[in-house]
C-alpha cells in the first residue's frame, strides 16, 4: 500500500524501531553468548586479557564439569596404559587422571525434581485458589489476598533461619520434599495473584452456559475455565519455574548434599583445583537448557499471556 | 414445553434488593418479554428462573415442579446469553453438541441432532469452523443451536440481540420469532427495547426498580398503562401527561383542567390532588378551533407522519399528525383528545386510576 495511513508506521519508523529491538536483543544476549563461549575455552583463554573473541574450542570445561580428577606425577602418568577415550586423554594432557564422575549430574537432577515439582504444585494449588477467589464470595477476601501477597514482602533470607530450624525439627532439612514445599509456598502468592487476574478475565457466562448445559460446577471449571486459562497458567508456570530454578539463597542455606540444587553447586566448582571458569560456564550453560526448552514450548502462550489479557476480549 | 409460574420471588444482594416480590405466569408456548430499563431487575429475574441465581424468597414452578432452590443443571432449560458465551476453545459442532454430551447421548445420535439443528438454522456449512472468526449473526445462530438442540422445557434469552448491529437485529428478531412459532417453545426474553418487546412478544412484563409494574399483552400495555412509568417507557414519543390539580369521583365522565373540561372514560375510583391526564400522541388532533389551546414550539418530520410539539397550559404535548398537515412553529392551535383513550393518573402514587376502559387490563397486573 502506497497510500498514507495514520496507524501504519512509515518505513523509516519501522527501520528505527527494528534497529532498537535488535540492539536491545544484542545487549541482553551478550552475557549468554559469553557464558556459552567461555564453556568452550581453555582455562587460559577464559581469563586472557584482552578477552579472546576468537579462540580454539576445547571441551576441557565440560570434561572438568562432569568428572572428578586427581593430579599424578609425570612418571606415574607415563606408566599408565594408553587412555581409552578422548576425555581421558584431555585430562592426562593436563597432568591428571579421572577418578570418577562429579556430583553435577545429581545436582542437576535435584534442580529438575525440585523446580518442576514445585512449579506443578504451585500451579495446581494456585489455580484452585485463584478460581475460588475469583468466583466465590470469600469472607474477608481482600484481606486474605493481601495476606497471601505479604509473604513476598520480605527477603527470603529473613525467614531462612526460622525455616532452617523448622525443617530440622520436622526432618525436612536437605530433602527434596522440603525444598518443593518451600518453593511452592513462596511461589503460591505469585501464582494465586496472577491466575486470579487471568480467571477474572474469563467471562462468567462460559461457566453459566456449561451449568445450564447440565454440567456440574467442577466439570464447568475443568472443561471450560481451565482451557480458557491455559495462557495464564502457562505464563504463570514459567515465572514459577524460573524462580524455583534459579533460587540461590534458600538452596545454599537449607541444602548441603542429598537435595542440593545446581545453583549453590556451580560456584563450588570454582574452588576445586584453581579458578576453573570454563567448567563453571559449562555448568551454567547446561543449567540454562531446561528453562529455555520449557519457555520455548510455552512461548506461544507466554506472548499472549504477558499482556494479562488486556487485548483478549 | 412448560408453563412457568413465578410467585412472590424476591432477590436481595446484601442490602440491595434487586427484585421485590414479583409474580407472573408464563403460559405454555408463550413468547414472554421481560421489559425494563437497565438495573430494573429483569435479568436477575430471568437468572432466578434459570437457576443461575437462587431467590431469597418465593417460589418458581417450571412445568408444575417447584424448582426455586434447584441448580441450573437440574432445571432442563436453555439459556441464550447476550454475549453468546460460545465456548471459544471448541468449534461450532462441539459447541452445539456440548449439552448433549452432558446427557451421555450416543455419538451417532448427537451427530444426527446437530445436523438437524444446523439445517434449521442454516449453519451447516460452518459446523467445523472455530467460533472465533464468525460474524455476530452466525454466533447468535450457534448460541440458539446450542439452546434448541436439547429440546429443553423452556428458553431463557438475555438480550440476545443486544450485541448485533441495528440492521441485522431486525432480521434476527424475525428469525427468532419464526423459530419460536415453529417449535412452540415457552420462551422468556429479556430486553430493554420496548419496540422489540412489542414486536416479538405474546406477553410483556414491565419491570422497574425491582417491581413488576404491569403484565399483559403488548396492545393492552400500550393502550392502558397501569403506571406513569409504563406510560412513559412504552411508546415513542411516550404518553403525554397534562398535570393538574383537581378531583375525580366515581362515575365522573369529565376531567376539568383549569376552565376546560375533557370527556374521559367513566371513572371507577375517586382521587383528588395532584393528577395527570395521559394521552398518546396519535390520539391528539390539532385544529384551528377548540377551547383548549396551545402554541406549536417544534415539528419533526418523520416521512409519513410528523411529531408536533405543542406547549399547553398544563404541560408540553407531542402530537403525531399526518406529514401533510400544515404546522408552523409559533402557530396557536386548538388541541383535542380522543376521549376513549384517556387514562387519568394519580401523580402521588403514579398509578392509573381505574375507569370503565382500563379495568379489565389493570386487574391483570
Amino acid at each position: 500500500m502506497s497510500s498514507f495511513s495514520v496507524t501504519e508506521p512509515s518505513k523509516r519508523q519501522k527501520w528505527f524501531a527494528g534497529s532498537l529491538v535488535i540492539l536491545y536483543a544484542l545487549i541482553t544476549i551478550m552475557p549468554l553468548i559469553w557464558i556459552i563461549a567461555t564453556g568452550f575455552k581453555s582455562p587460559s583463554d577464559a581469563i586472557a586479557y584482552p578477552p579472546k573473541v576468537f579462540f580454539e574450542p576445547s571441551m576441557e570445561g565440560y570434561v572438568n564439569l562432569f568428572t572428578s580428577r586427581t593430579r599424578l606425577p609425570a612418571e606415574e602418568l607415563a606408566a599408565l596404559p594408553p587412555s581409552e577415550t578422548w576425555y581421558q586423554e584431555l585430562v592426562r594432557d593436563n597432568g591428571m587422571v579421572i577418578t570418577g564422575p562429579s556430583r553435577y549430574g545429581q545436582r542437576f537432577l535435584n534442580s529438575v525434581i525440585i523446580g518442576f515439582g514445585s512449579t506443578f504444585l504451585s500451579i495446581f494449588l494456585g489455580t484452585l485458589a485463584a478460581y475460588g477467589f475469583s468466583r466465590f464470595k470469600v469472607p474477608i477476601k481482600d484481606d486474605l489476598l493481601f495476606f497471601i501477597l505479604s509473604t513476598r514482602m520480605m527477603p527470603p533470607i529473613a525467614v531462612a533461619i526460622p525455616i532452617f530450624l523448622m525443617f530440622r525439627q520436622i526432618g525436612l532439612s536437605d530433602s527434596h520434599l522440603g525444598m518443593i514445599l518451600l518453593y511452592t509456598a513462596v511461589n503460591l502468592s505469585l501464582s494465586v495473584w496472577l491466575l486470579k487476574g487471568f480467571i477474572d478475565e474469563i467471562p462468567l457466562e462460559y461457566e453459566e452456559a456449561a451449568l445450564i448445559d447440565g454440567y456440574t460446577r467442577f466439570q464447568a471449571f475443568y472443561k471450560v475455565v481451565l482451557p480458557q486459562a491455559a495462557t495464564g497458567i502457562a505464563s504463570t508456570a514459567i515465572f514459577c519455574l524460573i524462580f524455583a530454578w534459579n533460587e540461590y539463597a534458600f538452596a545454599v542455606l537449607l541444602t548441603s548434599g542429598n537435595a542440593q540444587t545446581a545453583p549453590p553447586f556451580i560456584p563450588t566448582i570454582i574452588g576445586a583445583g584453581g579458578k576453573d571458569w570454563p567448567a563453571v560456564a559449562a555448568g551454567a550453560t547446561i543449567f540454562l537448557i531446561p528453562v529455555m526448552i520449557f519457555t520455548i514450548l510455552l512461548r506461544k502462550h507466554l506472548l499472549s499471556g504477558i499482556t494479562f489479557g488486556a487485548v483478549r476480549k | 414445553m412448560a408453563q412457568i409460574i413465578v410467585k412472590n420471588v424476591r432477590k436481595d444482594f446484601g442490602d440491595f434488593t434487586a427484585v421485590k416480590e414479583s409474580s407472573f405466569t408464563v403460559e405454555d408456548g408463550e413468547f414472554f418479554m421481560l421489559l425494563g430499563p437497565s438495573g430494573c431487575g429483569k435479568t436477575t429475574t430471568l437468572r432466578m428462573i434459570a437457576g443461575l441465581e437462587l431467590p431469597t424468597s418465593g417460589e418458581i414452578f417450571i412445568d408444575g415442579e417447584e424448582v426455586g432452590q434447584k441448580p441450573a443443571s437440574k432445571r432442563d432449560i436453555a439459556f441464550v446469553f447476550q454475549m453468546f458465551a460460545l465456548y471459544p476453545h471448541m468449534n461450532v459442532r462441539q459447541n452445539i453438541s456440548y449439552p448433549l454430551k452432558s446427557q451421555g447421548m450416543p455419538k451417532a445420535q448427537i451427530k444426527e441432532k446437530v445436523a438437524e439443528v444446523a439445517r434449521i438454522l442454516g449453519i451447516t456449512d460452518i459446523l467445523n469452523k472455530p467460533v472465533g472468526g464468525l460474524s455476530g449473526g452466525d454466533r447468535q445462530r450457534i448460541a440458539l443451536g446450542r439452546a434448541i438442540v436439547r429440546e429443553p422445557k423452556a428458553f431463557m434469552m438475555d438480550e440476545p440481540l443486544g450485541a448485533l448491529d441495528a440492521e441485522f437485529r431486525e432480521h434476527m428478531s424475525e428469525e427468532l420469532r419464526a423459530l419460536h412459532d415453529r417449535m412452540g417453545a415457552t420462551t422468556i426474553y429479556v430486553t430493554h427495547d420496548q419496540l422489540e418487546a412489542m414486536q416479538m412478544g405474546d406477553k410483556i412484563v414491565v419491570m422497574n426498580h425491582g417491581v413488576v409494574e404491569q403484565f399483559g399483552v403488548p396492545q393492552e400495555i400500550y393502550d392502558w398503562p397501569a403506571t406513569m412509568f409504563v406510560a412513559e417507557f412504552i411508546g415513542s414519543p411516550s404518553m403525554n401527561f397534562l398535570e393538574y390539580e383537581g378531583a375525580v369521583n366515581v362515575g365522573d365522565k369529565i376531567a376539568i383542567l383549569g376552565d376546560v373540561s375533557f370527556t374521559i372514560p367513566e371513572q371507577l375510583t375517586a382521587a383528588s390532588g395532584d393528577l395527570a391526564l395521559g394521552v398518546r400522541p396519535e390520539h391528539i388532533t390539532l385544529s384551528n378551533s377548540g377551547d383548549y389551546r396551545g402554541e406549536i414550539t417544534a415539528t419533526e418530520y418523520l416521512g409519513t407522519t410528523q411529531i408536533i410539539t405543542v406547549e399547553c397550559a398544563h404541560g408540553v404535548v407531542k402530537v403525531r399528525a399526518p406529514a401533510a398537515q400544515p404546522a408552523q412553529v409559533g402557530d396557536k392551535v386548538g388541541v383535542a383528545f380522543n376521549p376513549k383513550t384517556i387514562t387519568l393518573f394519580d401523580r402521588k402514587t403514579s398509578r392509573a386510576l381505574v375507569s370503565v376502559a382500563n379495568k379489565g387490563v389493570l386487574n391483570n397486573g
